[in-house]
């Protein structure tokens, strides 16, 4: 199941919103909006594009960066959002996962998970997009969110974003196992092998990239064909 | 005029763009009046059963509801809770008593297959049942539709299961009595097939009283 699309610049909503299209026509199954600077320059949310984009899209679209507060969830769902997604404000104030899921349910809290080697090496949570070590560790705390009612974990490997040398399979999979919840994995594909190694030997229950469709000639038809070739359920 | 009723859940801003997206004029209701007004209601609902029925009854909606609907039987479409709540109770954040309109009552889903994992998340293949064949016409026999949920609706009457999904074991996909229509999924979110489904439900003529019914 292919998912997902990062924007790193909202500036400009009309291309988000053509490009939103153009992966809709194409069968993706879900796109990701994320404003990975929001929580950094203490921006608003993107609220601007979601609504834009689900003006036109008729599919499922998470969104996330810089929320903090019930209140922002409720923005962003009422904008067309079915998730929203948290990273600095659950590490900041984890129970706002729990009000979240209290009030919308488990299945829009989403979870975004940083993860990038700290100083001693070892795979550590980072917040502020990726600059602010936490001091927590990835497992650990992906369980700690699912306790307290987080229904999706969207887990990043930062050291790999942008490598296209794929996901970080053994940090992939050390989550999915750990909790019951959907753990979709982000983070560095540069092949469409690595769509069906996130699936197979990081057990994700769903695949995200950005850079493959943005920056090359792979489209998401490409990557399902491939996938389906692969032997993956996809839905066609 | 489809009314998507606002009760402070839901995501209204995808449901009435969906149908305008299909040709069908809807808007936003919040008043009892708005509800008289309105040839169908669809009732949206993102979220816990608990917190759905009490916004709802806060709302002071359940009556106009129930005026609307069950009396002057105007077509109603549910989505995703607003499916859940139609039933007798849920079990989500305590025991909740749900509206009643249709049998059954909305539990913890427990897969068979413990891989699997809660909330169901993503595209499902959806198999219409009889009653729900009209809702379904257009599409291709093997359709997804997009889920998100953890809480299911157990106990349905068998005639009013109108399509069915497989998560680990069948799971209650839509329902169908008289002229209420429901959904566990959400058409709204499900690219043009979900509108294909939306559009049948803004030209559906529900019979006025059920087939081989005796009027009250």
């Amino acid at each position: 199941m292919v998912k997902g699309v990062r924007f790193d610049d909202f500036r400009d909503v009309g291309a988000p919103v053509t490009t939103a299209k153009i992966y809709d026509a194409q069968g993706a199954d879900e796109l990701v909006f994320l404003d990975i600077e929001a929580s950094r320059e203490g921006r608003g949310t993107i609220i601007d594009v979601v609504s834009k984009v689900a003006d036109e899209c008729f599919m499922p679209l998470t969104a996330g960066g810089g929320v903090r507060s019930l209140a922002d969830f409720r923005r962003l769902l009422l904008a067309g959002a079915d998730k929203v997604s948290i990273n600095t404000a659950a590490v900041e104030n984890p129970a706002l996962i729990t009000e979240a899921a209290r009030q919308h349910g488990a299945q829009c809290v989403v979870v975004s998970i940083d993860v990038k080697a700290g100083a001693d090496g070892r795979a550590e949570v980072h917040t502020h997009a990726g600059r602010r070590p936490t001091g927590l560790d990835p497992v650990e705390w992906a369980r700690r969110v699912v306790a307290l009612g987080a229904g999706e974990i969207l887990l990043t490997s930062v050291d790999r974003e942008g490598t296209r040398e794929g996901y970080d399979l053994p940090l992939v999979r050390s989550v999915a196992e750990a909790v019951d919840v959907p753990v979709i994995a982000s983070g560095g594909v540069g092949s469409l092998q690595h769509f069906v190694d996130g699936l197979t030997a990081g057990k994700a229950s769903a695949v995200a990239a950005a850079s493959i469709f943005h920056f090359t000639d792979q489209s998401v038809i490409k990557a399902k064909t491939f996938m389906k070739q692969a032997g993956i359920d996809v839905r066609w | 005029m489809i009314a998507v009723v606002d009760y402070g859940s839901g995501n209204l801003h995808s449901v009435t763009k969906a149908f305008e997206a299909v040709g069908a004029e809807a808007g936003v209701a919040s008043t009892a009046e708005e509800l008289a007004r309105a040839e169908r209601i669809v009732l949206p609902g993102v979220g816990s059963f608990a917190e759905g029925m009490r916004s709802l009854r806060r709302s002071g909606l359940v009556e106009a509801l129930a005026e609307q609907v069950l009396v002057r039987r105007k077509p109603f479409l549910g989505i995703c809770l607003g499916m859940q709540m139609l039933s007798e109770e849920g079990s989500e954040d305590g025991v909740h008593a749900g509206l009643g309109w249709i049998a059954g009552r909305v539990v913890a889903m427990k897969p068979s297959d413990r891989a699997l994992k809660i909330p169901h998340m993503g595209w499902n293949d959806v198999a219409p049942a009889a009653g729900g064949r009209e809702f379904f016409a257009g599409l291709p026999a093997k359709t997804a539709f997009y889920f998100a949920h953890s809480y299911h609706l157990e106990g349905a009457e068998p005639g009013s299961v109108a399509a069915t999904t497989d998560y680990g074991g069948p799971v209650v996909a839509a329902v169908r009595k008289d002229n209420i229509f429901a959904t566990q999924f959400h058409p709204e979110k499900s690219q043009h097939l979900g509108l294909l489904m939306l559009r049948n439900f803004a030209n559906w003529k529900p019979a006025a009283r059920p087939a081989g019914g005796v009027s009250a």
